[in-house]
């Protein structure tokens, strides 16, 4: 069984949800991908470019130290090592590669932690394409140094002060864009998220992931992993790592959420833990929501989960119960940042850490001993801000080992 | 039986008018406004009401919608007293046609079936969910038929011919045509090539099709109901609801309404 249907449904999930105006503009999204995903000749292209600009394959490196720690044998599938920091660049280079066969001249797109900003601008750069990115003002706050990287790339960086000033209401003012811009500009959503085809071809960019740890784990353990753990906002790196393994039903499937605060508060972005379905820029999933069908506000200290959404994929695994979704706190998943930092020589993204939290948490799910994979999507870099806020790393307070 | 809508199409034709649709955002400034300025729009020449049940994340409006929205959300809209308000103004022995204007989201969590059968109830005639295209409305137009409530559609300029007669056979009251490709606001001047699509759409359907989505002049309206059966302004008049209040904000708001209106009355040839 081939998911999504040709209306772009994962089960009950997904769907095209949208202003008639962006019809057409999905329409022939849907039937150029269709072709590309068909030609070699686009195959080999963004082979290259993977390969040669974004630095693929990644490692998949057995983390020894951890997996004493935590007593499991645990794997970490590097994109951290990726050009501009994180998985995101696997779904920029297709996409724009995608919208030169177009013949698109412009691309926007929404951003939250900054790190799908900064790879769609690096890609634009590379391909000499106009670049516009819509970022919460909270989140231009955050997440600084990826506000300059992306200026630097030549991308125009526009402050969304709207709602709460996240990657939700950056997403809002990048489909109002699309709205008006579709027959010239193409819209690189940047998670398997909005309306189909995007949540059916994000994950087809990021299957990548997937393809290359199954290969890896062969050849270095000679089976398949016990399980497979990664953080989910929107849910791309999840998806991807997920993908090539859910015919493999003795693969355990993990998705991490941000708890933010803590479930017992309004502040947190666990969507699939404590959302309900509903329909939100373009498509039918899970959301945070009041009981009147308006928009939660999310909350979580990474800025890159901070959203009330989910890809409707993830919203079917939960309900055919293929995958599981728990949720870890801020505080967590900043004890995880700290952990692998001083155990491994690793700064993780706080929003991988989220997956690494869990590993920690006492759980019944996970058995001493088995063996599996976490992806590390991100590197920490962009959050040393913020994780500075959080802990001491003044000299004073630094002791010796 | 007919709905308000239809008669009014009667009525209209009988008359050889034009449609006038003012919208307003339910709850902006609050609730209480919203229902007097209903009743000031009817006295002032709207043929239907176009009234905003808010959404948090109002993808196909500009700022001046976005803004009311947020205000009447924070004052306390909700999709109970949305109805309420219908039921209020039908209670006032207001006759002209309700249509809501909202997203899906607030409609699917509500219950679309159970949405429908209290909003009959309550007065409302039709509905415009602009996330909502045709091929995923199977659910909304089942259960409003069911009430007799009229759905409406959007073609937009970008529309197709084969997908345009899609939209105008979904369509149960009046055809929606968004006059350019962007979000609801105040523009200066009409889109080019207006008439032509116009032209375009009716002779795809035997529905009335009017214009909306940067209708904000009074001579934007003597231009297009022309060749358009009639006009819906939103932005234009949040606007001046925005920035007048007390007796001002009634009397201009009266003033606009009377003078769109009297584009819509004039003698055709």
């Amino acid at each position: 069984m081939n998911l999504p249907d040709n209306k772009g449904y994962f089960g009950e999930y997904g769907g095209r949800y949208v202003p008639e105006t962006l019809m057409p503009a999905l329409t022939e999204l849907d039937l150029a991908y269709r072709e590309v995903k068909k030609d070699p000749a686009f195959r080999r292209e963004y082979g290259y470019y993977l390969r040669e600009f974004a630095g693929r394959p990644t490692k998949l490196y057995l983390a020894q130290r951890l997996s004493n720690h935590l007593g499991l044998k645990l794997y970490l599938k590097r994109e951290d090592l990726l050009h501009t920091g994180a998985h995101k660049i696997n779904n920029t280079l297709g996409q724009a590669l995608l919208a030169k066969r177009m013949g698109k001249k412009r691309i926007i797109a929404e951003t939250g932690a900054g790190q799908h900003g900064v790879a769609t601008a690096a890609v634009c750069a590379l391909f000499g394409l106009e670049c516009e990115i819509y970022m919460g003002e909270e989140d231009m706050r955050r997440q600084r140094l990826n506000v300059l990287r992306m200026r630097l790339f030549g991308a125009k960086v526009s402050c969304v002060r709207s709602g709460s000033r996240t990657l939700k209401d950056a997403t809002n003012e990048a489909m109002r864009d699309w709205v008006a811009t579709a027959g010239r500009t193409h819209y690189i959503i940047g998670s398997v998220v909005g309306p189909h085809p995007f949540p059916m071809m994000v994950r087809d960019f990021q299957v990548v992931i997937g393809q290359e740890v199954r290969r890896q784990i062969r050849n270095q353990e000679g089976r398949l992993p016990d399980f497979l753990i990664a953080c989910v906002g929107g849910g791309s790196n999840s998806i991807g790592l997920f993908y090539p393994f859910l015919k493999d039903r003795k693969v355990s499937l993990f998705g991490v959420e941000a708890a933010g605060e803590g479930l017992s508060t309004s502040r947190h972005a666990a969507t699939l833990v404590r959302g309900r379905t509903g329909v939100l820029h373009g498509s039918k999933s899970f959301l945070l929501q009041n009981f009147d069908g308006q928009i939660n506000i999310a909350h979580s200290v990474s800025a890159g989960l901070d959203y009330p959404g989910v890809g409707p994929e993830h919203a079917h695994l939960k309900q055919i119960s293929r995958a599981r979704y728990y949720s870890v706190t801020d505080g967590e998943a900043l004890k995880a940042v700290k952990l692998l930092s001083e155990l491994e020589g690793i700064i993780p993204a706080l929003e991988s850490a989220h997956a690494l939290a869990y590993l920690m948490k006492k759980n019944r799910d996970i058995k001493k001993k088995s063996m599996g994979v976490l992806c590390l999507s991100g590197r920490g870099d962009k959050d040393m801000d913020i994780i500075s806020e959080y802990m001491p790393l003044s000299q004073s307070q630094q002791g010796g080992r | 039986m007919k709905n308000r809508i239809h008669q009014t199409f009667g009525h209209l034709a009988a008359k050889n008018k034009k449609a006038f649709v003012p919208y307003i955002t339910a709850g902006y400034p609050d609730q209480t406004v919203t229902r007097k300025l209903v009743q000031v729009l009817a006295e002032a020449g709207a043929d239907m009401i176009e009234l905003g049940m808010p959404f948090s994340d109002p993808v196909a409006d500009g700022p001046l919608i976005q803004e009311a929205s947020s205000v009447a959300l924070k004052g306390g809209m909700s999709v109970l007293r949305f109805l309420d308000l219908v039921k209020d103004l039908r209670d006032r022995n207001l006759t002209q046609p309700l249509i809501m204007m909202s997203y899906y989201n607030p409609l699917f969590r509500f219950g679309v079936k159970r949405f429908c059968r209290q909003a009959r109830s309550a007065g409302l005639d039709g509905l415009i969910i602009p996330d909502l295209p045709p091929e995923e409305s199977g659910q909304l137009r089942k259960s409003a038929d069911a009430e007799g409530l009229s759905l409406t559609f959007l073609v937009s300029p970008l529309s197709r011919t084969v997908r345009i007669k899609e939209i105008v056979k979904a369509t149960t009251g009046f055809v929606y045509y968004v006059s350019l490709a962007g979000v609801t606001g105040v523009r200066g001047a009409l889109s080019v090539g207006l008439k032509e699509k116009v032209g375009q759409v009716k002779r795809l359907t035997d529905k009335p099709v009017y214009v909306g989505f940067g209708v904000s002049l009074p001579k934007h309206v003597q231009e297009v109901t022309d060749f358009a059966d009639g006009v819906i302004i939103g932005s234009a008049i949040i606007d001046i609801i925005r920035q007048n209040s007390g007796r001002m904000m009634y009397q201009r708001l009266k003033e606009f309404a009377e003078a769109v209106s009297r584009q819509t009355l004039r003698e055709r040839k």
